[in-house]
């Protein structure tokens, strides 16, 4: 694509990040919406990271959830119990998320399909019990209070809610950036093609265990720097914030936008979030109606919302040019099958 | 010594429940080849049902976890049909993510009935016996006995019966049994019939020793991975042989190292196993 030509998805980036930005200023600064949205963009820069693992290279990590909270109580004790600032704490949170996510992604990698999700999913949980548990260290269910806000530069004072906010954004945008330069770069190519098959990657010279474990690390990366963010912009930090619950939510939120899409991540996320503030009165028992939402997702619309956008976009241009980022192939590939429909996302 | 008998039954009474539970996730995962990731949700239906028909029904203690295995069987079935069914060819994501909007709403839906609060199941059994200084509630040795004579019935039912047999034989080969006239999609109903009866039955046993919560199917989820992994995915005897490894081990840590680890054995397990065998223990000829 060049710069010059007009493109719907330029134009749905466009209206999605004026939409992000001029948030806050329409809803009349009102407080608890401008946290909402806050947390929500902590939360997709994690999506973000789940987008890489997930959608662009097909394993489904359950430890998302975990690496998040290591993000959380990292940012979250190191500025609390031993008094650092909040940036070095943050660099350290990413430091050891990205470490983290490299080196056990050396065993886990070994795993393959459901073995992978069952033993990240141990993995979350070993995470969680370490935070939940290690009194000493973590204050286990009392929590962290008093996380500190990220120190200002010049007018710049992150204890304004508002000018957190746009910092948030600014890494979101990163987060975007980066799922979109990788998509167009060679590595995204060759996450896609393990995600279609692992073994036909292999056969063509791919090194399918570096690949993987260079986009493990990335995703655990982006869990890790969104913790850190969120830990700041809540204050608070308990055990909740490494659940498995917490990666199971995330896993909705990249569902509904659409796996493997740049935009996916950022508006599933906001949507989601909507949909449970809309359902906030029944609290736990809003899953009564998002459960089947989930389950009807995947069975119906595997693709999610951006993917589905795309995919109408690409036909409209395969018609003119027969070229098009979201091409959604020849017409015989999108028959009833989902599985090849679900390849076809990209 | 009589804390460590005392641990002992403790150990074969959870292994028992343990068992049960993983039997009926090793034989869809065998059948469907799908990691039902809501299992232990059924689990938790299962309890809630049970305590449904002993307190607010009053029917005896028997025919109440019987009344719930069927109810449970029948949303296990629904539950294939609805969920899993349509994504029998869709790519392996698909149906982990579709089980967990599954969990989500089974917990809702225990949570929208019974409430978030903890609830007490009192069993009609009550005493317990002298066993080498140790006391041994009837309760927990209920539980083995019951536990043994399921799963005899389940090994003739697999091994001798006509309809069992279809089970093992789509395992083996979906698409010579298919050629043979064996539906898959009938025995995929059978299985998850079935696995969630299987599941109910070990809920309904272990409920009064244990308190009911919409949550309390969220660790017995993973235990009972850790539990097939160990044994090797698909594997009935497996199943049995891991889940008193496991129960034992976690009794016994718990015990003596700490409680927080006895927690963590489960995963410690799974984590292990994966690493040194990726394809897990004992697995079977590579299914791909």
């Amino acid at each position: 694509m060049t710069t010059s030509t007009f493109s719907p998805q330029r134009l749905g980036t466009l209206l999605v990040a004026l939409a992000l930005l001029l948030a806050p200023l329409t809803l009349g600064g009102q407080e608890y919406v401008l946290r909402v949205l806050t947390v929500g963009a902590t939360y997709a820069i994690a999506v973000y990271g789940m987008n890489l693992i997930l959608g662009l290279t097909g394993q489904l990590s359950l430890a998302h959830g975990g690496f998040f909270g290591i993000g959380v109580y990292i940012v979250g004790l190191l500025t609390t119990d031993y008094d650092w600032a909040f940036w070095p704490s943050l660099l350290v949170a990413v430091v050891v998320t990205a470490l983290g996510g490299f080196v056990s992604g050396v065993v886990a990698l070994r795993t393959r399909e459901e073995y992978f999700a069952i033993f990240t999913m141990a993995m979350g949980f070993i995470i969680f019990l370490v935070i939940s548990r290690w009194e000493s260290v973590t204050h286990a269910h009392s929590g962290v209070s008093g996380v500190k806000f990220p120190e200002g530069f010049g007018l710049l004072d992150f204890s304004e809610p508002i000018v957190m906010y746009y910092l948030v954004l600014l890494f979101l945008l990163g987060a975007a950036y980066v799922t979109h330069a990788v998509r167009r770069s060679g590595i995204g190519r060759t996450l896609v093609a393990i995600r279609t098959s692992e073994d036909l990657a292999r056969s063509i010279g791919i090194n399918v265990g570096l690949n993987k474990q260079l986009a493990f690390a990335a995703s655990t990366t982006f869990a890790g720097l969104a913790g850190g963010l969120f830990a700041a912009v809540q204050g608070f930090v308990g055990p909740s914030a490494a659940s498995i619950d917490l990666t199971f939510e995330m896993l909705m939120f990249i569902l509904v936008g659409g796996l493997g899409t740049v935009l996916g991540p950022v508006v599933g996320t906001f949507i989601v979030l909507f949909l449970f503030e809309f359902f906030q009165d029944f609290e736990a028992y809003r899953f009564l109606v998002l459960g089947p939402i989930i389950v009807a997702l995947v069975i119906f619309a595997p693709r999610g919302i951006v993917g589905y956008l795309n995919a109408f976009v690409g036909k409209l241009r395969s018609r003119g040019t027969g070229a098009g980022t979201g091409s959604g192939g020849p017409p015989e590939h999108r028959s009833s099958d989902t599985a090849t429909d679900v390849k076809e996302t990209l | 010594m009589t804390l460590f008998i005392q641990q002992l039954f403790d150990g074969l009474a959870l292994g028992g429940v343990y068992c049960l539970a993983a039997i009926g996730l090793t034989l869809i995962f065998g059948v469907l080849r799908i990691p039902n990731l809501a299992h232990g949700t059924l689990y938790m239906l299962g309890a809630y049902v049970t305590y449904f028909f002993l307190v607010t029904v009053g029917v005896p203690y028997v025919a109440a976890i019987g009344l719930a295995a069927v109810v449970l069987a029948v949303i296990g079935v629904l539950l294939e049909r609805v969920v899993f069914h349509p994504l029998r060819n869709a790519p392996h994501t698909h149906h982990m993510i579709a089980a967990v909007g599954a969990m989500f709403f089974f917990q809702a839906v225990a949570q929208a009935i019974w409430g978030a609060d903890f609830r007490r199941m009192d069993s009609p059994i009550s005493g317990s016996v002298t066993i080498l200084g140790a006391q041994i509630s009837w309760q927990r040795i209920v539980i083995v006995v019951t536990a043994v004579i399921v799963l005899g019935l389940l090994t003739w039912f697999i091994k001798r019966s006509i309809h069992g047999q279809t089970i093992e034989a789509i395992e083996q080969d979906r698409t010579g049994s298919s050629l043979v006239g064996i539906s898959p999609s009938r025995v995929s109903m059978l299985t998850f019939g079935l696995a969630a009866a299987l599941a109910t039955v070990a809920a309904g046993l272990v409920a009064p020793i244990n308190l009911l919560a919409p949550t309390m199917g969220d660790a017995l989820s993973l235990k009972v991975f850790a539990i097939i992994i160990l044994g090797g995915l698909g594997s009935l005897p497996g199943a049995i042989v891991g889940g008193f490894t496991l129960a034992l081990a976690e009794v016994m840590t718990s015990t003596y190292v700490s409680a927080a680890a006895g927690e963590g054995i489960a995963f410690a397990v799974i984590v292990l196993v994966l690493a040194i065998r990726p394809t897990g223990l004992f697995a079977r000829a590579v299914q791909r």
